[in-house]
Protein backbone atom coordinates (compact mmCIF):
# COMPACT_ATOMS: atom_id res chain seq x y z
CA UNK A 1 0.00 0.00 0.00
CA UNK A 2 2.15 2.49 1.04
CA UNK A 3 4.64 1.46 -2.20
CA UNK A 4 2.21 2.69 -4.58
CA UNK A 5 2.30 6.81 -2.80
CA UNK A 6 5.60 6.95 -4.36
CA UNK A 7 6.05 7.67 -8.46
CA UNK A 8 7.59 3.98 -10.54
CA UNK A 9 11.20 5.58 -10.41
CA UNK A 10 12.01 5.52 -7.20
CA UNK A 11 11.16 2.38 -6.69
CA UNK A 12 15.05 1.55 -6.57
CA UNK A 13 15.72 4.12 -4.00
CA UNK A 14 18.85 6.49 -5.69
CA UNK A 15 21.16 7.98 -3.71
CA UNK A 16 21.24 11.67 -3.59
CA UNK A 17 23.60 13.57 -5.68
CA UNK A 18 26.01 15.02 -3.30
CA UNK A 19 28.61 17.86 -4.45
CA UNK A 20 31.14 14.52 -3.19
CA UNK A 21 29.66 12.22 -4.84
CA UNK A 22 30.29 14.14 -7.86
CA UNK A 23 33.97 14.97 -7.24
CA UNK A 24 34.53 10.96 -6.55
CA UNK A 25 33.41 10.26 -10.23
CA UNK A 26 35.88 9.27 -12.47
CA UNK A 27 34.62 11.19 -15.34
CA UNK A 28 34.72 14.31 -13.29
CA UNK A 29 37.98 13.70 -11.54
CA UNK A 30 39.89 13.45 -14.73
CA UNK A 31 38.08 16.26 -16.05
CA UNK A 32 39.34 18.45 -13.34
CA UNK A 33 42.82 17.32 -13.41
CA UNK A 34 42.92 17.92 -16.93
CA UNK A 35 41.26 21.91 -16.42
CA UNK A 36 43.82 22.31 -14.08
CA UNK A 37 46.74 21.31 -15.75
CA UNK A 38 45.70 23.07 -18.93
CA UNK A 39 45.54 25.81 -16.49
CA UNK A 40 48.82 25.63 -15.17
CA UNK A 41 50.34 25.48 -18.87
CA UNK A 42 47.73 28.89 -20.05
CA UNK A 43 49.18 30.77 -17.21
CA UNK A 44 52.72 29.57 -17.18
CA UNK A 45 52.34 30.46 -21.08
CA UNK A 46 50.78 33.92 -21.01
CA UNK A 47 53.46 34.60 -17.79
CA UNK A 48 56.07 33.66 -19.85
CA UNK A 49 55.07 35.32 -23.03
CA UNK A 50 54.66 38.83 -21.26
CA UNK A 51 58.11 38.17 -20.10
CA UNK A 52 59.39 37.92 -23.81
CA UNK A 53 59.98 33.90 -23.08
CA UNK A 54 61.38 32.38 -25.80
CA UNK A 55 59.99 28.72 -25.86
CA UNK A 56 62.59 25.98 -27.49
CA UNK A 57 60.23 22.95 -27.15
CA UNK A 58 61.84 21.48 -30.21
CA UNK A 59 65.17 21.45 -28.50
CA UNK A 60 63.99 18.88 -25.47
CA UNK A 61 63.43 15.27 -27.21
CA UNK A 62 67.24 15.25 -28.23
CA UNK A 63 67.86 15.23 -24.45
CA UNK A 64 65.90 11.58 -24.16
CA UNK A 65 67.49 9.89 -27.44
CA UNK A 66 69.26 11.47 -30.13
CA UNK A 67 70.31 10.29 -33.84
CA UNK A 68 73.95 10.20 -33.51
CA UNK A 69 76.96 8.53 -36.57
CA UNK A 70 77.14 5.74 -34.71
CA UNK A 71 73.18 5.46 -34.22
CA UNK A 72 70.92 5.86 -31.39
CA UNK A 73 72.28 7.83 -28.12
CA UNK A 74 70.37 8.25 -25.14
CA UNK A 75 69.57 11.67 -23.94
CA UNK A 76 70.70 13.13 -20.17
CA UNK A 77 67.05 13.01 -19.17
CA UNK A 78 66.96 9.27 -19.54
CA UNK A 79 70.12 8.27 -18.24
CA UNK A 80 69.37 10.58 -15.59
CA UNK A 81 65.89 8.83 -14.58
CA UNK A 82 67.98 5.72 -14.68
CA UNK A 83 70.56 7.30 -12.31
CA UNK A 84 67.46 8.38 -9.71
CA UNK A 85 65.57 5.19 -10.27
CA UNK A 86 69.10 2.86 -9.46
CA UNK A 87 69.72 5.43 -6.23
CA UNK A 88 66.12 5.05 -5.07
CA UNK A 89 65.95 1.02 -5.20
CA UNK A 90 69.59 0.90 -3.16
CA UNK A 91 67.67 3.49 -1.00
CA UNK A 92 64.76 1.80 -0.62
CA UNK A 93 66.02 -1.76 -0.13
CA UNK A 94 68.26 0.09 2.67
CA UNK A 95 65.47 1.78 4.12
CA UNK A 96 63.88 -2.03 4.22
CA UNK A 97 66.14 -3.06 6.52
CA UNK A 98 66.69 -0.23 8.51
CA UNK A 99 63.11 -0.18 9.22
CA UNK A 100 62.32 -3.82 9.85
CA UNK A 101 65.40 -3.69 12.02
CA UNK A 102 63.84 -0.52 14.12
CA UNK A 103 60.69 -2.18 14.39
CA UNK A 104 61.95 -5.47 15.14
CA UNK A 105 63.72 -3.55 18.43
CA UNK A 106 60.85 -1.48 19.16
CA UNK A 107 58.60 -4.85 19.34
CA UNK A 108 61.35 -6.60 21.18
CA UNK A 109 61.90 -6.91 25.06
CA UNK A 110 65.20 -5.61 24.85
CA UNK A 111 64.96 -2.13 27.11
CA UNK A 112 67.88 -0.84 25.43
CA UNK A 113 66.88 -2.15 21.97
CA UNK A 114 64.01 -0.36 22.68
CA UNK A 115 65.82 2.96 23.44
CA UNK A 116 68.26 3.08 20.45
CA UNK A 117 64.93 2.66 18.61
CA UNK A 118 62.81 5.85 19.85
CA UNK A 119 65.98 7.50 20.15
CA UNK A 120 66.97 7.06 16.33
CA UNK A 121 63.30 7.77 15.49
CA UNK A 122 62.74 10.80 17.39
CA UNK A 123 65.95 11.83 15.74
CA UNK A 124 65.64 11.34 12.23
CA UNK A 125 61.79 12.36 12.41
CA UNK A 126 62.52 15.74 13.91
CA UNK A 127 65.34 16.40 10.85
CA UNK A 128 64.69 18.34 7.78
CA UNK A 129 66.34 16.05 5.08
CA UNK A 130 68.31 18.41 3.26
CA UNK A 131 70.23 18.79 7.01
CA UNK A 132 70.47 15.33 7.38
CA UNK A 133 72.07 15.07 3.65
CA UNK A 134 74.52 17.42 4.81
CA UNK A 135 75.16 15.86 7.78
CA UNK A 136 76.02 12.66 6.20
CA UNK A 137 78.26 14.37 3.51
CA UNK A 138 79.78 17.10 5.03
CA UNK A 139 80.37 15.13 8.15
CA UNK A 140 80.22 11.54 7.08
CA UNK A 141 82.10 12.70 4.56
CA UNK A 142 85.76 13.57 5.97
CA UNK A 143 84.88 11.60 8.98
CA UNK A 144 84.33 8.07 7.66
CA UNK A 145 85.39 8.85 4.07
CA UNK A 146 81.78 8.55 2.07
CA UNK A 147 81.42 10.01 -0.73
CA UNK A 148 78.76 11.74 -2.35
CA UNK A 149 77.07 8.63 -3.54
CA UNK A 150 77.75 6.87 -0.54
CA UNK A 151 75.91 9.74 1.78
CA UNK A 152 73.30 10.09 -0.92
CA UNK A 153 71.91 6.56 0.06
CA UNK A 154 72.69 6.28 3.16
CA UNK A 155 70.75 9.58 4.00
CA UNK A 156 67.97 8.44 1.94
CA UNK A 157 68.31 4.92 3.54
CA UNK A 158 67.99 6.32 7.26
CA UNK A 159 65.60 8.56 6.38
CA UNK A 160 63.10 6.89 5.23
CA UNK A 161 63.99 3.55 7.49
CA UNK A 162 62.16 6.00 9.97
CA UNK A 163 59.19 6.18 8.28
CA UNK A 164 59.42 2.40 6.97
CA UNK A 165 59.98 1.43 10.57
CA UNK A 166 56.37 2.71 11.25
CA UNK A 167 54.46 0.92 8.76
CA UNK A 168 56.29 -2.25 9.48
CA UNK A 169 55.45 -2.07 13.39
CA UNK A 170 52.14 -1.30 12.37
CA UNK A 171 51.55 -4.10 10.17
CA UNK A 172 52.78 -6.52 12.61
CA UNK A 173 51.05 -5.65 15.37
CA UNK A 174 47.81 -5.72 13.06
CA UNK A 175 48.18 -9.49 13.32
CA UNK A 176 46.14 -10.98 15.76
CA UNK A 177 47.96 -12.78 19.53
CA UNK A 178 46.52 -15.39 18.79
CA UNK A 179 48.92 -16.39 15.70
CA UNK A 180 51.69 -15.56 18.19
CA UNK A 181 50.16 -18.27 20.52
CA UNK A 182 49.73 -21.03 17.83
CA UNK A 183 53.48 -20.12 16.45
CA UNK A 184 54.47 -20.65 20.02
CA UNK A 185 52.58 -23.34 21.30
CA UNK A 186 54.08 -25.41 18.19
CA UNK A 187 57.81 -24.34 19.78
CA UNK A 188 58.49 -21.91 17.17
CA UNK A 189 60.90 -19.58 18.45
CA UNK A 190 60.29 -15.81 18.24
CA UNK A 191 62.57 -15.47 14.71
CA UNK A 192 60.26 -18.59 13.29
CA UNK A 193 56.75 -16.79 13.98
CA UNK A 194 58.02 -13.57 12.24
CA UNK A 195 59.43 -15.25 9.28
CA UNK A 196 56.88 -17.88 8.91
CA UNK A 197 53.91 -16.63 10.72
CA UNK A 198 53.74 -13.19 11.60
CA UNK A 199 55.72 -11.36 8.54
CA UNK A 200 54.09 -13.19 5.75
CA UNK A 201 50.52 -12.21 7.30
CA UNK A 202 51.14 -8.30 7.62
CA UNK A 203 52.77 -7.95 4.39
CA UNK A 204 48.90 -7.29 2.95
CA UNK A 205 48.60 -4.27 5.31
CA UNK A 206 52.24 -3.16 4.55
CA UNK A 207 52.24 -3.26 0.98
CA UNK A 208 49.98 -0.07 0.37
CA UNK A 209 51.79 2.39 2.62
CA UNK A 210 54.83 0.83 1.34
CA UNK A 211 54.04 1.94 -1.95
CA UNK A 212 53.76 5.41 -0.64
CA UNK A 213 56.99 5.39 0.64
CA UNK A 214 58.86 4.18 -2.83
CA UNK A 215 57.02 6.81 -4.34
CA UNK A 216 57.90 9.52 -1.49
CA UNK A 217 61.69 7.89 -2.05
CA UNK A 218 61.50 8.63 -5.59
CA UNK A 219 60.50 12.35 -5.02
CA UNK A 220 62.71 13.20 -2.17
CA UNK A 221 65.74 11.07 -4.09
CA UNK A 222 65.55 14.41 -6.28
CA UNK A 223 67.17 16.29 -2.89
CA UNK A 224 71.05 14.49 -3.73
CA UNK A 225 70.85 17.27 -6.57
CA UNK A 226 72.23 19.52 -4.00
CA UNK A 227 75.33 17.67 -3.73
CA UNK A 228 75.76 17.17 -7.64
CA UNK A 229 75.23 13.30 -7.45
CA UNK A 230 73.83 12.89 -11.18
CA UNK A 231 70.34 12.02 -11.28
CA UNK A 232 67.43 13.06 -12.98
CA UNK A 233 67.24 16.70 -11.22
CA UNK A 234 71.11 17.20 -11.48
CA UNK A 235 70.35 16.46 -15.37
CA UNK A 236 67.97 18.85 -15.35
CA UNK A 237 69.68 21.46 -14.05
CA UNK A 238 72.51 20.62 -15.91
CA UNK A 239 70.69 21.07 -18.99
CA UNK A 240 69.45 24.52 -17.81
CA UNK A 241 72.66 25.78 -17.38
CA UNK A 242 73.86 25.11 -20.95
CA UNK A 243 70.58 25.81 -22.52
CA UNK A 244 69.04 28.14 -19.95
CA UNK A 245 65.40 26.30 -21.11
CA UNK A 246 64.03 26.56 -17.76
CA UNK A 247 60.79 26.63 -18.54
CA UNK A 248 60.42 23.29 -20.86
CA UNK A 249 62.91 21.40 -18.49
CA UNK A 250 61.58 21.85 -15.59
CA UNK A 251 58.11 20.64 -17.03
CA UNK A 252 59.74 18.18 -18.52
CA UNK A 253 61.39 17.09 -15.37
CA UNK A 254 58.85 17.24 -12.95
CA UNK A 255 56.56 15.61 -15.94
CA UNK A 256 58.58 12.37 -15.72
CA UNK A 257 58.58 11.87 -12.18
CA UNK A 258 54.97 12.53 -12.33
CA UNK A 259 54.57 9.79 -15.00
CA UNK A 260 56.87 7.54 -12.82
CA UNK A 261 55.38 7.70 -9.66
CA UNK A 262 52.18 7.03 -10.89
CA UNK A 263 52.94 4.05 -12.84
CA UNK A 264 54.24 2.36 -10.01
CA UNK A 265 51.43 3.30 -7.62
CA UNK A 266 49.25 1.62 -10.44
CA UNK A 267 51.63 -1.17 -10.79
CA UNK A 268 51.57 -1.61 -6.57
CA UNK A 269 47.46 -1.71 -6.55
CA UNK A 270 47.70 -4.58 -9.46
CA UNK A 271 49.27 -6.63 -7.47
CA UNK A 272 47.46 -6.02 -4.36
CA UNK A 273 44.45 -7.12 -6.01
CA UNK A 274 45.93 -10.36 -7.26
CA UNK A 275 47.52 -10.17 -4.00
CA UNK A 276 43.95 -9.83 -2.27
CA UNK A 277 42.55 -12.85 -4.19
CA UNK A 278 44.83 -15.44 -3.40
CA UNK A 279 44.38 -15.70 0.33
CA UNK B 1 56.06 -47.60 43.05
CA UNK B 2 54.37 -45.72 40.32
CA UNK B 3 55.74 -44.14 37.39
CA UNK B 4 57.04 -39.97 37.94
CA UNK B 5 53.66 -37.71 36.65
CA UNK B 6 54.21 -36.12 33.43
CA UNK B 7 53.12 -32.80 34.76
CA UNK B 8 53.54 -31.90 37.92
CA UNK B 9 51.91 -28.98 39.67
CA UNK B 10 53.15 -27.55 43.23
CA UNK B 11 51.77 -24.56 44.98
CA UNK B 12 51.54 -22.23 41.36
CA UNK B 13 50.59 -18.89 42.05
CA UNK B 14 50.13 -16.56 38.94
CA UNK B 15 49.55 -12.61 39.49
CA UNK B 16 48.23 -10.39 36.50
CA UNK B 17 49.59 -6.76 37.92
CA UNK B 18 47.67 -7.16 41.27
CA UNK B 19 45.01 -9.48 39.91
CA UNK B 20 45.47 -13.21 41.53
CA UNK B 21 44.42 -15.16 39.01
CA UNK B 22 45.49 -18.38 40.52
CA UNK B 23 45.98 -19.59 44.07
CA UNK B 24 48.09 -22.10 45.13
CA UNK B 25 47.28 -24.74 42.43
CA UNK B 26 48.37 -28.21 43.16
CA UNK B 27 48.00 -31.27 40.45
CA UNK B 28 49.73 -34.13 39.37
CA UNK B 29 48.99 -35.68 36.26
CA UNK B 30 49.94 -39.20 34.82
CA UNK B 31 50.66 -40.38 31.30
CA UNK B 32 47.91 -41.36 29.43
CA UNK B 33 45.28 -39.49 31.85
CA UNK B 34 42.42 -37.44 30.79
CA UNK B 35 41.53 -34.22 33.33
CA UNK B 36 38.55 -32.09 32.23
CA UNK B 37 38.59 -29.33 33.95
CA UNK B 38 35.54 -27.22 34.10
CA UNK B 39 34.19 -23.53 36.17
CA UNK B 40 32.61 -20.20 36.03
CA UNK B 41 34.03 -18.44 33.67
CA UNK B 42 36.87 -16.14 34.96
CA UNK B 43 37.91 -19.00 37.81
CA UNK B 44 41.59 -19.39 36.05
CA UNK B 45 41.02 -22.50 33.62
CA UNK B 46 42.36 -20.97 30.89
CA UNK B 47 45.31 -19.25 32.49
CA UNK B 48 46.26 -22.54 34.10
CA UNK B 49 46.60 -24.78 31.19
CA UNK B 50 48.28 -21.39 29.38
CA UNK B 51 50.91 -21.91 32.22
CA UNK B 52 52.01 -25.52 31.39
CA UNK B 53 52.89 -24.94 27.94
CA UNK B 54 54.16 -21.01 28.51
CA UNK B 55 52.18 -19.45 26.97
CA UNK B 56 51.34 -17.77 30.49
CA UNK B 57 54.00 -17.01 33.06
CA UNK B 58 53.70 -18.29 36.52
CA UNK B 59 54.56 -15.98 39.23
CA UNK B 60 55.04 -18.28 42.06
CA UNK B 61 55.44 -22.18 42.56
CA UNK B 62 56.78 -24.93 40.35
CA UNK B 63 55.37 -26.70 37.19
CA UNK B 64 57.48 -29.86 35.84
CA UNK B 65 56.44 -30.55 32.36
CA UNK B 66 57.74 -34.26 30.95
CA UNK B 67 61.04 -34.05 33.26
CA UNK B 68 61.73 -30.12 32.78
CA UNK B 69 61.36 -27.85 35.45
CA UNK B 70 59.66 -24.27 33.25
CA UNK B 71 61.46 -20.93 34.44
CA UNK B 72 62.75 -18.25 31.97
CA UNK B 73 65.41 -20.67 29.98
CA UNK B 74 64.05 -20.03 26.55
CA UNK B 75 65.14 -23.78 24.65
CA UNK B 76 63.74 -25.62 27.97
CA UNK B 77 60.53 -23.76 27.07
CA UNK B 78 60.59 -24.83 23.58
CA UNK B 79 61.41 -27.92 24.02
CA UNK B 80 58.19 -28.45 26.50
CA UNK B 81 55.80 -27.10 23.68
CA UNK B 82 57.27 -29.10 21.29
CA UNK B 83 56.18 -32.03 23.74
CA UNK B 84 52.76 -30.35 24.34
CA UNK B 85 49.73 -29.51 21.63
CA UNK B 86 47.67 -26.58 22.36
CA UNK B 87 43.83 -26.46 20.72
CA UNK B 88 42.17 -23.06 21.13
CA UNK B 89 39.17 -21.58 21.23
CA UNK B 90 39.81 -19.63 18.29
CA UNK B 91 41.35 -22.40 16.10
CA UNK B 92 44.33 -20.21 15.68
CA UNK B 93 44.84 -21.64 12.49
CA UNK B 94 47.59 -19.67 9.84
CA UNK B 95 44.90 -17.81 7.24
CA UNK B 96 48.24 -17.98 4.53
CA UNK B 97 48.79 -21.00 4.59
CA UNK B 98 46.81 -24.08 3.27
CA UNK B 99 46.15 -26.98 5.19
CA UNK B 100 48.57 -29.52 4.57
CA UNK B 101 50.93 -26.12 5.20
CA UNK B 102 49.37 -25.65 8.35
CA UNK B 103 50.09 -29.03 9.62
CA UNK B 104 53.64 -29.44 8.30
CA UNK B 105 55.28 -26.06 9.25
CA UNK B 106 55.79 -27.11 12.73
CA UNK B 107 57.14 -30.46 11.90
CA UNK B 108 59.79 -28.74 9.10
CA UNK B 109 60.73 -25.75 10.94
CA UNK B 110 60.54 -26.48 14.46
CA UNK B 111 61.40 -30.74 14.77
CA UNK B 112 63.26 -30.05 11.16
CA UNK B 113 62.36 -33.06 9.69
CA UNK B 114 62.49 -33.47 5.86
CA UNK B 115 59.26 -32.10 3.78
CA UNK B 116 58.14 -35.14 1.79
CA UNK B 117 58.04 -37.12 5.73
CA UNK B 118 56.16 -34.50 6.88
CA UNK B 119 53.42 -34.19 4.55
CA UNK B 120 52.83 -37.81 4.85
CA UNK B 121 52.38 -37.44 8.60
CA UNK B 122 50.36 -34.76 7.79
CA UNK B 123 47.83 -36.66 5.30
CA UNK B 124 47.42 -39.45 8.39
CA UNK B 125 46.61 -37.03 10.64
CA UNK B 126 44.37 -35.11 8.22
CA UNK B 127 42.67 -38.72 8.02
CA UNK B 128 42.46 -39.45 11.63
CA UNK B 129 40.39 -36.11 11.80
CA UNK B 130 38.03 -36.94 8.98
CA UNK B 131 39.24 -34.58 6.78
CA UNK B 132 41.82 -35.66 4.40
CA UNK B 133 40.30 -33.97 1.02
CA UNK B 134 40.37 -30.29 2.56
CA UNK B 135 44.81 -30.46 2.50
CA UNK B 136 44.91 -28.12 -0.39
CA UNK B 137 42.30 -25.57 0.95
CA UNK B 138 43.22 -22.20 3.02
CA UNK B 139 41.68 -22.61 6.42
CA UNK B 140 39.03 -19.71 5.67
CA UNK B 141 37.43 -21.86 3.19
CA UNK B 142 36.53 -24.29 5.86
CA UNK B 143 33.34 -24.17 8.59
CA UNK B 144 34.41 -24.14 12.09
CA UNK B 145 34.12 -28.00 12.59
CA UNK B 146 36.15 -28.74 10.54
CA UNK B 147 38.73 -25.54 10.98
CA UNK B 148 38.72 -26.93 14.45
CA UNK B 149 39.86 -30.24 13.47
CA UNK B 150 42.98 -28.97 11.13
CA UNK B 151 44.11 -27.08 14.35
CA UNK B 152 43.55 -30.54 16.25
CA UNK B 153 45.60 -31.94 13.40
CA UNK B 154 48.36 -29.30 13.31
CA UNK B 155 48.80 -30.07 17.00
CA UNK B 156 49.18 -33.96 16.67
CA UNK B 157 51.48 -33.65 13.68
CA UNK B 158 53.75 -32.46 16.06
CA UNK B 159 53.60 -35.95 17.89
CA UNK B 160 53.29 -34.49 21.14
CA UNK B 161 53.13 -35.99 24.55
CA UNK B 162 50.08 -33.92 25.98
CA UNK B 163 47.41 -32.44 23.66
CA UNK B 164 45.54 -29.43 25.79
CA UNK B 165 42.51 -28.11 24.69
CA UNK B 166 40.73 -24.49 25.64
CA UNK B 167 37.26 -24.45 25.03
CA UNK B 168 37.78 -26.04 21.83
CA UNK B 169 34.10 -26.27 21.11
CA UNK B 170 32.66 -22.91 22.60
CA UNK B 171 33.06 -20.96 19.00
CA UNK B 172 31.51 -23.80 17.19
CA UNK B 173 27.92 -23.43 15.88
CA UNK B 174 26.14 -26.41 17.60
CA UNK B 175 25.42 -28.70 14.56
CA UNK B 176 29.71 -28.88 14.32
CA UNK B 177 30.41 -29.91 18.03
CA UNK B 178 30.04 -33.22 17.66
CA UNK B 179 32.16 -33.53 15.00
CA UNK B 180 34.83 -31.94 16.60
CA UNK B 181 33.75 -34.22 20.03
CA UNK B 182 34.12 -37.29 18.37
CA UNK B 183 37.64 -36.72 16.78
CA UNK B 184 38.42 -36.02 20.68
CA UNK B 185 37.36 -38.94 21.77
CA UNK B 186 38.73 -41.25 19.33
CA UNK B 187 42.20 -39.30 20.44
CA UNK B 188 41.54 -40.02 24.22
CA UNK B 189 41.54 -43.64 23.28
CA UNK B 190 44.74 -43.77 21.85
CA UNK B 191 46.00 -43.12 25.33
CA UNK B 192 46.95 -39.63 24.80
CA UNK B 193 47.60 -37.54 27.68
CA UNK B 194 44.84 -34.93 27.53
CA UNK B 195 43.90 -31.59 29.67
CA UNK B 196 40.24 -30.19 28.15
CA UNK B 197 38.81 -26.97 29.81
CA UNK B 198 35.56 -28.19 28.56
CA UNK B 199 31.65 -27.39 29.26
CA UNK B 200 30.64 -30.67 27.39
CA UNK B 201 29.71 -32.95 30.25
CA UNK B 202 28.65 -35.69 27.65
CA UNK B 203 31.98 -35.63 26.65
CA UNK B 204 33.60 -35.39 30.13
CA UNK B 205 31.53 -38.29 31.60
CA UNK B 206 32.43 -40.22 28.43
CA UNK B 207 36.40 -39.35 28.42
CA UNK B 208 37.59 -37.87 31.78
CA UNK B 209 39.61 -40.12 34.07
CA UNK B 210 38.98 -36.91 36.81
CA UNK B 211 37.66 -34.22 36.71
CA UNK B 212 38.82 -30.87 37.90
CA UNK B 213 36.51 -28.10 39.32
CA UNK B 214 38.37 -24.64 39.31
CA UNK B 215 36.64 -20.96 41.22
CA UNK B 216 38.29 -18.31 41.65
CA UNK B 217 41.81 -19.11 40.74
CA UNK B 218 41.57 -22.37 42.81
CA UNK B 219 40.93 -25.67 42.91
CA UNK B 220 38.10 -26.78 44.61
CA UNK B 221 36.95 -30.09 43.64
CA UNK B 222 39.11 -33.19 42.24
CA UNK B 223 37.22 -36.20 41.37
CA UNK B 224 36.42 -39.27 39.38
CA UNK B 225 33.44 -38.31 37.42
CA UNK B 226 31.36 -40.76 38.68
CA UNK B 227 31.46 -39.15 41.98
CA UNK B 228 32.08 -35.78 40.44
CA UNK B 229 28.65 -35.84 39.00
CA UNK B 230 27.01 -37.82 41.16
CA UNK B 231 28.44 -36.83 44.70
CA UNK B 232 30.18 -33.63 44.73
CA UNK B 233 31.66 -32.56 48.08
CA UNK B 234 31.53 -28.95 48.00
CA UNK B 235 28.58 -27.07 47.64
CA UNK B 236 29.89 -24.61 45.01
CA UNK B 237 30.82 -27.25 42.59
CA UNK B 238 26.47 -28.70 43.07
CA UNK B 239 25.53 -25.45 42.33
CA UNK B 240 27.91 -24.88 38.89
CA UNK B 241 26.68 -28.03 38.03
CA UNK B 242 23.09 -27.78 38.86
CA UNK B 243 23.30 -24.97 36.52
CA UNK B 244 25.44 -26.24 33.67
CA UNK B 245 23.39 -29.72 33.72
CA UNK B 246 20.01 -28.34 33.88
CA UNK B 247 19.98 -26.99 30.04
N1 LIG C 1 46.17 -11.00 30.24
C1 LIG C 1 45.43 -10.77 31.35
N2 LIG C 1 45.60 -9.63 32.05
C2 LIG C 1 44.87 -9.39 33.18
N3 LIG C 1 43.96 -10.22 33.67
C3 LIG C 1 43.74 -11.37 33.01
C4 LIG C 1 44.47 -11.71 31.83
N4 LIG C 1 44.04 -12.91 31.39
C5 LIG C 1 43.10 -13.30 32.27
N5 LIG C 1 42.92 -12.40 33.24
C6 LIG C 1 41.98 -12.50 34.37
O1 LIG C 1 42.27 -13.69 35.06
C7 LIG C 1 41.08 -14.34 35.45
C8 LIG C 1 41.07 -15.76 34.94
O2 LIG C 1 40.97 -15.73 33.54
P1 LIG C 1 40.89 -17.03 32.67
O3 LIG C 1 41.98 -17.94 33.06
O4 LIG C 1 40.82 -16.63 31.25
O5 LIG C 1 39.49 -17.63 33.15
P2 LIG C 1 38.61 -18.77 32.48
O6 LIG C 1 39.37 -19.38 31.36
O7 LIG C 1 38.34 -19.72 33.60
O8 LIG C 1 37.35 -18.11 32.03
C9 LIG C 1 39.93 -13.51 34.91
O9 LIG C 1 39.40 -12.73 35.96
C10 LIG C 1 40.57 -12.62 33.87
O10 LIG C 1 39.93 -11.38 33.84
MG1 LIG D 1 38.95 -19.38 29.27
Amino acid sequence: MAEAAFPASSARPRRRLTLRRVFASRVVSIALYAIIIWLIFRTARTGAEAMGYNWQWYRVPQYFLRRTEGGYELGELVTGLGASLLLSSVAFLLALIVGLAVALLRLSDLVVGKAVARVFLEIVRNMPLLVLLYVFYYVGGPIFGFDRYTASVLCLGVFHGALVSEIFRAGINSVGRGQWEAAKSIGMTRGQSYRYIILPQSIRFMLPPLTGEAVNMIKSSAIVSVIAVAELTTAGRNIISDTYMSFEIWFTVALVYLVVTLCLSVFVSRLEQRHAVKT
Amino acid sequence: MTARPIIEIRGLGKFYDGFEALKNINLDVHSGERIVICGPSGSGKSTLIRCINRLEEHTSGELVVDGIELGEDTKDIRAVRQEVGMVFQQFNLFPHLTVLENLTIGPVRVRKIAKAEAEARARKYLERVHIPEQADKYPAQLSGGQQQRVAIARSLCMEPRIMLFDEPTSALDPEMINEVLDVMVELAGTGMTMIVVTHEMGFARKVADRMVFMERGEIVEVAPPDVFFTAPKSERCRAFLDQILEH
